[in-house]
């Protein structure tokens, strides 16, 4: 009984259904998508990323848009189509046609990692640090952030893990005169505002990844690594740290802040800071 | 070369146990996957639910689910180990023990010797021995949730250091133990079920099958079984390395100066970032290996659908193929933020977009098959449709996340979430309905009920878009995923409204209503006839369901491709394979 159903041409309803439906997803994707979902920007190279984001919601988002009213056409047009009326394309038309997504392919997605992307990406990973630039040292545990500054000095005390205890987050060495005025804080960040700032990220036991959103930061804290990487925060005030590798129970909960302050607020607070030892 | 089966092939086992139980015949094999899958399906699903729960209304008490979970919840409330146990589980059965089994092993099975005209698999016994084994695999995994310290909760990608150390999650005792034996004999199973299928579709194929002349889901199968065999043994390599490091004290991806508690632990010399890359090096792949089949089977659908050959065979073939290859050489995409050269990930980048080109010749091609068609909506059709549709949004979404600069950001957020959902999710779950109601009749000679399938087809569609685009959205706000709750930080407050919607889709509960058809059906669903569809390819010569040996005397010949509808001087609108040239009408 049904397998009759199966073989006759269906109503032309149904296939209307579908376009609609497919056509309204389209709708709210867009209406959605309209508001402001990125958090508010805070970093001199995020700019760079929310460029590389904004031209791939326009183009991506464009070809989605293409796709679907093309798709819901299609379903519009044939719905209720009593005989076939293209049969089959000559393998040269199929080949012809596969030139659209080829062309586009490359130009969308290719073009924007070489044009957009590369140029980001080499100064966020590839560029050294300015030579002005402060070095902070963040190392990641279970389940909170350690923050070390080098001191008046500048240099950062020598560290081993012999002495890690849970006195001596960092197992900082005593007898090394660099790590006399080392400053150590927990789960607080402090920078100056538009001043290059350079993270020597490190982890004592799994993997950690240090996310500042609004500063479009994201980058792996991995044990036996110190990972560098820096930016420019262009905002004074305060932003979260948030994990975003996968870590332990209480991975949802590791949370540090990040104080940006004006240059001269900044250099007191670090100045006031008791050291370590 | 059929023949070389045929000796044992028409003597049907007598016995029970020979027959349903330890059988060799391809067809049962596959039915056994695929009831194996679906009962994973459930047990996976309803992991998810409980994630949604604890998402939507976090730490809220539920004390009847005290009672059913009392390590993970009790006293009614969540703890956050139980929900990385539910994170790492979900995505590790579903990927491997419901999607690899369902369409590989599942309609691998069934409809590899089917539709190339066979008379069974090229190794029977192997083939009874990889289904065999997955049953031990799908238990250890299963069993580990009632260990001492729970199942694995280091995620399915299971990163070291989390892993490796037992002081570092509860997950990480004897259930991430569990967790590798139960993956080593599932890839164990996969190698056996697809050394078989290599040499089933390369060697068995009947007089007349060249390799143009295959359905495309046959195409799919054999490249999701190259890209198997080739990307699986490094995660075993990796596996056993994980397993030393855990319990014979070596350090592969240990590094020195790992501190837990108050403890050093002794190793040295390792490094994470190994792991990473062997994992990724199968994890990519794995996504074509579900993907390509799911895609196979729209194909396979559309054309009795629409009545007309599918459009730009041999470029899809030569997409798949192009595909597969580059897949192996893109694992580091999954990898930007993590510490690897950030030379090395423009390298991945530029690669994976390359992968774009082929994939949107494929997404094209199945749009384009729609062109001039004359509509079957019937519930497989609108399933295949749905893999069309998804395809392109998830596929898409992809740019964001291969594009290394706006990964950054996007990075382990839930747009990934979103974006995995929606390929290896999506579609699939997908392909696997659509070919579920498309070979239902042949594989137990009923029909399904279309009214309760397309039902279901909307109430799954709907909410599934509204699901997982939204979680694309969250992303975009910044939301970490594998978070058990978002109450911790500032910026994720304005977003807790998204999560309890997307809760009350009930998108999972909905599929309930597949197992009742299904079960249904079974047993009271009309009779099916050969070939309910008007179909072409080889399988609808045999008589539903088809009988051990599949051709009774004599193997089918085939005379034509797997797509000859509507063609022009036949009077009925298609041209079985079999169709000696000179009579329906004009060959292709």
């Amino acid at each position: 009984m049904e397998a009759k159903v199966a073989s006759s041409v269906s109503s032309a309803g149904e296939g209307k259904l579908l376009a609609l439906v497919i056509w309204m997803i389209l709708l709210v994707v867009i209406v959605v998508g309209a508001r402001r979902w990125l958090p508010e920007l805070a970093s001199e190279h995020g700019a760079g990323i929310d460029v590389m984001l904004q031209y791939l919601f326009v183009t991506v988002g464009g070809l989605l848009a293409i796709g679907h009213i093309a798709f819901g056409y299609f379903l519009w047009r044939f719905s209720g189509k009593p005989n076939v009326t293209h049969r089959l394309s000559s393998p040269k038309a199929e080949r012809r046609w596969s030139l659209i997504p080829i062309v586009l392919m490359t130009v969308v997605a290719e073009g924007g990692v070489f044009v957009l992307g590369m140029p980001v990406w080499a100064k966020f990973y590839a560029a050294a640090a300015p030579p002005e630039a402060i070095t902070v040292e963040v190392t990641a545990e279970q389940f909170a952030w350690n923050v070390r500054y080098s001191g008046q000095d500048g240099v950062f005390g020598k560290t081993a893990h012999e002495l890690l205890s849970l006195n001596n987050p960092l197992g900082l060495d005593e007898e090394d005169a660099a790590a006399q005025d080392d400053v150590l804080i927990l789960n607080e960040l402090f920078l100056p505002v538009n001043h290059p700032a350079r993270i020597r990220l490190r982890s004592k036991d799994v993997i950690h990844s240090f996310f500042l959103p609004s500063h479009r930061v994201k980058q792996d804290a991995v044990p036996g690594m110190t990972i560098d990487l820096w930016f420019v925060p262009t905002e004074v005030g305060t932003f979260e740290i948030a994990c975003t590798e996968l870590c332990g129970f209480g991975h949802y909960q590791m949370r540090g802040l990040l104080k940006v302050l004006p240059q001269a607020e900044f250099e007191q607070l670090i100045r006031d800071e008791p050291s370590f030892f | 070369m059929a023949e070389v089966t045929s000796a044992d092939a028409g003597h049907a086992p007598q016995s029970f146990i020979r027959r349903y139980v330890f059988s060799t015949d391809h067809k049962v094999v596959g039915i056994q996957y695929f009831l194996t899958a679906m009962f994973v399906a459930i047990v996976a699903g309803l992991l998810a639910m409980l994630m949604r729960l604890q998402l939507a209304w976090p730490a809220a008490q539920w004390p009847l689910l005290g009672k059913l979970f009392p390590g993970g919840m009790e006293s009614g409330v969540m703890k956050p180990e139980f929900y990385l146990s539910l994170v790492t589980m979900h995505g590790t059965l579903m990927v491997f023990f419901v999607i690899s089994f369902a369409l590989i092993g599942g309609f691998g099975n069934y409809l590899i010797p089917l539709q190339i005209g066979a008379r069974d698999m090229a190794f029977p016994f192997l083939n009874m021995l990889s289904c065999w084994v997955v049953v031990p695999a799908t238990l250890i995994m299963l069993a580990s949730f009632f260990l001492e310290n729970g199942a694995a909760a280091s995620g399915w990608t299971a990163y070291p250091p989390l892993s490796a150390v037992e002081q570092a999650i509860p997950g990480s005792g004897m259930g991430q133990t569990f967790w590798i034996l139960g993956m080593a004999l599932f890839i164990v199973s996969f190698t056996m079920g697809g050394l078989n299928y290599f040499t089933t579709i390369l060697n068995l194929r009947a007089k007349g099958m060249s390799m143009m002349r295959l359905p495309m889901t046959v195409w799919s199968l054999l490249l999701a079984t190259i890209l198997g065999l080739l990307a699986f043994p490094p995660l075993t390599a990796a596996a056993v390395m994980l397993l030393f490091d855990r319990h014979g004290g070596s350090s592969f991806f240990l590094p020195a100066g790992l501190f837990f508690g108050n403890t050093l632990l002794p190793n040295a010399g390792g490094t994470p970032l190994l792991w990473q890359h062997l994992f990724w090096f199968l994890g990519h792949p794995e996504v074509y290996v579900l993907l390509l089949p799911a895609l196979g089977i729209a194909f396979d659908v559309l054309a009795p659908s629409t009545r007309k050959p599918i459009f730009g065979y041999r470029m899809t073939v030569y997409s798949f193929l192009t595909i597969g290859s580059l897949s192996m050489i893109v694992w580091g995409h999954h990898m930007f933020v993590s510490g690897m050269s950030p030379y090395v990930g423009e390298f991945f980048s530029i690669g994976t977009m390359l992968i774009t080109i082929p994939s949107a010749i494929v997404g094209v091609n199945l749009l384009a098959s729609l062109w001039g068609g004359s509509f079957r909506f019937t519930t497989a059709m609108l399933f295949a449709l749905g893999v069309l549709a998804l395809f392109g949004a998830g596929g898409l979404g992809g740019i964001f996340l291969g594009t290394a600069t706006s990964d950054i950001f996007l990075h382990d957020s839930y747009f990934v979430v979103g974006h995995f959902h929606f390929m290896i999710g999506g579609v699939t779950l997908f392909g696997l309905f659509a070919g579920t109601y498309y070979w239902f009749p042949k594989m137990f000679g009923r029909m399904l009920s279309e009214k309760l399938g397309k039902v279901h087809f909307w109430l799954t569609l709907i909410p599934f878009y509204i699901v997982f685009f939204g979680m694309h959205f969250l992303g975009l706000g910044g939301m970490p995923r594998r978070y058990y709750a978002f109450t911790e930080f500032q910026f994720l407050q304005e977003f807790q409204g998204v999560n309890v919607f997307i809760t009350i889709c009930v998108l999972g509960a909905v599929q309930f209503l597949f197992l009742f058809n299904f079960f249904w059906s079974l047993w009271k669903g009309p009779q099916a006839e050969k070939n309910p569809w008007k179909a072409t390819t080889l399988e609808w010569e045999a008589p539903s369901p088809p009988p051990h040996g599949n051709w009774g005397a004599s193997v089918p010949t085939v005379h034509r491709w797997a797509y000859e509808y509507s063609l022009l001087g036949d009077p009925q609108d298609y041209t079985p394979q079999t169709t000696p040239p000179g009579t329906g009408g004009v060959t292709q």
